[in-house]
């Protein structure tokens, strides 16, 4: 009987869905809220999130990430592969065809020469460009005709799906930013801050740095959405607000990025006004081990840097136990609940160049201690601590401050108390910690500690240049104003050669075994431990419908598809 | 010059006091003794000094042990009116969420909260008596001194404080250990950012005093300056530096939280009433009492010293004193 009550439910759900959004702005209003305000429209001119989600409302690229990380036509009909001649048999040129009958939102039609006329807008030499990285390599934009674009390489790209892609890499309209080339860019202001797209809303009023209203656009290319007649996006607050004002106080229908402790969030979700959704892109939350020596004997200019190898960071029994001693579903628990999950590679996601670890999720102690003992890293005085080589292991973990990193300190200088590791704790403030100061000692790139916890990711779905964060030459050091990405100054010969192999690589399954090959090196080799592999979160109304949240583009890439549970 | 001098007059003797001689200190404290509120802060201050001294053998359980099997406790006495609370005897003040008693945590961080009182107050006491002495009996040194001060009054700690710990954090930590280093560290700066209101008032008060009959007698006897300072000046300002000193270690324990709360200061793991409070403010509503613990600490501490520094005022002032 209760079965059937509920297959009855169910299906009168899914029957009555398709009603909701049958017609274009039949469900009023939704309100969205960003704790960190948009200042400006156009992404092209500012790298923050927050920009780059606000505008991929209005403006859209030809191709976007869905929330699997695969890669879905949006302007145009079909992906370009190598398989269906889109892409060049020598990887240099790759060729959009654009959808019939796209028009702007100021009725006019989308062509290629707008598409052209963006890659000039960004690449112009006067401009500044946020996006330029997204354009490296490419040499020339090309239009046969009006809905056809070729983006031809310097020289083979085996990931062509770079301009063009993407919430950092939309199309703006031609017509629109004809004037506002090169310096002019940035005094375009109606322009910057009402742009003409082909996403399903166009700006009717923006207030900088406070709030969009934004209705729905009348020549969008399905004539049933969006959903929603109007857009209030609020930005300013805390994460702390935004995530009550959805779930306890249901003022609002959309909260971005909560980051907070899981209980905290499990209490805003008894409100029962909102649901928090996690998705998971490759942040990873890890210990970065440094494999020079950060003594404060050592001078200023030779401390943590490669003319002194850590005394016993680099012994493989040293840093194997140190991970093993680590009882990560217990980290998972206590800090992150659902917007985590037990992290063991470097690369967690996507699922294809994730590598995979045996036994990494089981804490073992015991095992720990042999493994110490065994290499004859005994506590020889007595106190508590072993000593390696007349070096007692003592360490000092620092991070930045963050309530659910202290409890994590807590947490493993105990774990690793255990196997007879002494742990000195060290927070800093967060703008210190990652402001990047050459000056400061206390930057992680400086990495004036034994060990440092942090979390790190990347864009899209390609590894590549993520992975050349373990190349020897990328180590922060003085010569470079101690700038750099390879944190742990990790340094193997195997790894650069394997890594400059990937570049050359095209074959997607070879990529994906050398690129699970360079993570498994990293983590085998001491470089790092992985604690936790992080969501993004973020929480929607109970009344909102069609939320699909996605990490590898903007968060709202599918917002046409929203509608109103009733 | 024929009868031998027998009893003096009668009506010419002196009268021998009928009281033993009273000392001032009597007199301070008998006044003191008056004052409810003082003796009120006086109990209330040997009552928590006492407890974060002897507390921990008592008390014997390790403030930084973790325990997450019993995370989340709530204090035995919420068991009163919800029997379904997480309650047990080993913590009688429940625990925070990884685990580590409150109670424990509660002495632990009194300590450490007392101890950079006291000591800052004291060094911000002498620094202030020392300058304001000087500007006030010394003409010369009164403008550069006072400039001084003013400079040091401008002085935001917080931004100050940031600046030490990059810069000495290392040779302190060296030489003292992470928290022996950080504690002088701390208290240096609470004391050297915080003596300024006590030098004012004593260079105040130095100002009234050396103009006064006494002080010019002493000097027509030749007595030096140094000695006029120690034997007239600062018997006569000590009410003052007495009051500020109260008034100075509240000041140091509230400075001393609120850095603790902010997150500069001592390591993660080493408790002090304003890192309790700062831990606890996201979970406010669900554990109240490990905002409320630490915070009335914080307040009842301060405010006992307070009250001690009313009466102390009050006591050691002669024309107060005896109404």
């Amino acid at each position: 009987m209760k079965l059937k009550t509920l297959m009855l439910g169910a299906a009168a759900g899914i029957a009555l869905a398709p009603a909701a959004f049958a017609e274009r702005g039949s469900d009023g209003e939704v309100k969205i809220i960003y704790w960190q305000a948009p200042s400006i429209l156009n992404p092209f001119l500012s790298g923050g999130t927050k920009d780059v989600e606000s505008s991929s409302m209005i403006i859209e690229p030809l191709a976007r990430f869905n929330e699997k990380g695969e890669l879905v036509p949006w302007l145009v009909d079909e992906i370009p592969t190598v398989g269906n001649g889109g892409v060049s048999e020598d990887l240099t040129s790759i060729t959009w065809k654009i959808s019939e009958g796209l028009l702007w939102s100021d009725g006019t039609p989308f062509t290629s020469a707008d598409v052209k006329f963006t890659y000039e807008y960004c690449t112009h030499p006067e401009g500044g460009c946020a996006q330029l990285t997204k354009f490296n390599g490419v040499a020339s934009v090309d239009t046969p005709d009006d809905l056809t674009v070729v983006v031809n390489f310097e020289g083979p790209t085996p990931n062509p799906y770079g301009p063009f892609v993407g919430g950092e890499s939309p199309i703006i309209q031609a017509a629109q930013f004809a004037n506002c080339l090169g310096a002019a860019a940035s005094t375009c202001t109606e322009q910057n801050f009402n742009p003409i797209g082909t996403g399903p809303f166009t700006v009717t009023e923006f207030k900088p740095n406070d709030v969009i209203t934004m209705a729905a656009n009348p020549n969008y290319r399905d004539p049933a959405k969006p959903a929603f007649a109007t857009v209030t996006f609020k930005g300013g607050g805390d994460a702390t607000a935004a995530g009550r004002a959805v779930m306890e106080t249901g003022e609002f229908d959309y909260a971005w990025n909560l980051q907070l402790a899981p209980d905290v969030i499990a209490a805003m979700a008894e409100g029962g006004k909102g649901t928090p959704i996690a998705g998971f892109g490759p942040l990873l939350e890890r210990i970065m081990m440094n494999q020079t020596n950060p003594s404060p004997d050592l001078p200023e200019g030779e401390r943590s840097t490669a003319m002194h190898p850590h005394p016993f960071l680099k012994e493989p029994a040293v840093y194997k136990a140190m991970s093993m001693a680590i009882d990560r579903p217990l980290l998972v628990e206590v800090g992150y609940g659902q917007a985590g999950k037990v992290g063991c590679s470097w690369v967690p996601a996507p699922e294809a160049f994730a590598s995979t670890f045996e036994g990494c999720e089981v804490q073992d102690i015991d095992g720990a201690n042999a493994l110490l003992d065994e290499a004859g890293f005994l506590d020889t005085d007595g106190d508590g601590v072993r000593e390696v080589n007349g070096v007692p292991m003592s360490i000092l973990y620092q991070t930045s401050t963050n309530a659910v990193r202290q409890d994590f300190q807590a947490l493993i200088k105990e774990w690793w108390s255990l196997i007879g590791i002494e742990t000195e704790l060290r927070n800093i403030d967060a703008s210190v910690f990652f402001g990047g100061d050459p000056g400061s000692p206390d930057t992680f790139q400086k990495f004036y500690a034994d060990v440092e916890m942090y979390a790190n990711t990347f864009n899209g779905t390609d590894p590549q240049s993520y992975l050349g964060n373990g190349l020897c030459d990328k180590a922060p050091r003085p010569e470079t104003q101690w700038q750099g990405e390879n944190i742990s100054r990790f340094c193997m010969p195997e790894f650069d050669a394997l890594h400059a192999e990937l570049t050359k690589t095209a074959d997607m399954a070879e990529r994906q075994r050398i690129g699970r090959e360079l993570s498994a090196m990293m983590v085998d080799n001491g470089g790092m431990i992985p604690l936790v592999h992080r969501g993004r979160l973020s929480a929607h109304a109970n009344s909102l419908g069609g939320v699909v949240l996605n990490v590898w583009d903007s968060e709202l890439w599918n917002v046409a598809d929203w509608y109103r549970i009733d | 010059m024929t009868e031998p001098a027998t009893a003096p007059i009668e009506a010419l003797k002196d009268k021998v006091p009928e009281q033993p001689p009273r000392s001032q200190w009597r007199d301070v404290w008998d006044q003191l003794t008056k004052h409810k509120g003082a003796m009120f802060g006086m109990g209330f201050l040997l009552f928590i000094t006492l407890a974060v001294l002897i507390g921990p053998y008592i008390w014997q359980v390790d403030p930084q042990k973790l325990d997450i099997r019993n995370k989340d406790m709530r204090p035995i006495y919420t068991a009163l009116w919800d029997s379904d609370a997480k309650v047990r005897w080993a913590n009688p003040l429940g625990s925070d969420q990884l685990g580590r008693d409150n109670l424990a945590q509660m002495i632990a961080g009194g300590r450490a909260s007392m101890a950079v009182g006291w000591a800052a107050m004291i060094l911000s006491l002498l620094i202030g008596t020392a300058i304001g002495v000087l500007a006030g009996f010394f003409k010369r040194l009164d403008g550069p001194l006072m400039r001084l001060t003013d400079l040091f009054l401008s002085l935001p700690i917080l931004p100050l404080l940031l600046v030490a710990v990059t810069l000495f954090r290392q040779p302190l930590r060296a030489a003292f250990g992470p928290e022996g280093g950080m504690f002088i560290l701390i208290v240096t700066v609470v004391g050297i950012t915080s003596w300024m209101p006590t030098a004012r008032i004593v260079r105040g008060d130095v100002l009234a005093i050396k103009e006064r009959e006494f002080v010019l007698a002493a000097r027509s006897i030749g007595t030096t300056s140094f000695k006029i300072i120690r034997r007239h000046l600062l018997p006569n300002v000590l009410s003052p530096i007495m009051v500020s000193a109260a008034l100075g270690l509240a000041t140091a324990i509230i400075t001393e939280s609120a850095l603790s709360f902010l997150g500069v200061g001592f390591p993660s793991d080493f408790p002090t009433w304003g890192k309790m409070l700062a831990d606890a403010v996201p979970r406010m509503e669900r554990f109240p009492e490990r905002v409320m613990l630490p915070g009335i600490a914080i307040s009842l501490t301060v405010l006992s010293v307070n009250y001690l520094g009313d009466g102390l005022r009050d006591a050691l002032d002669p024309r107060i004193r005896g109404r």
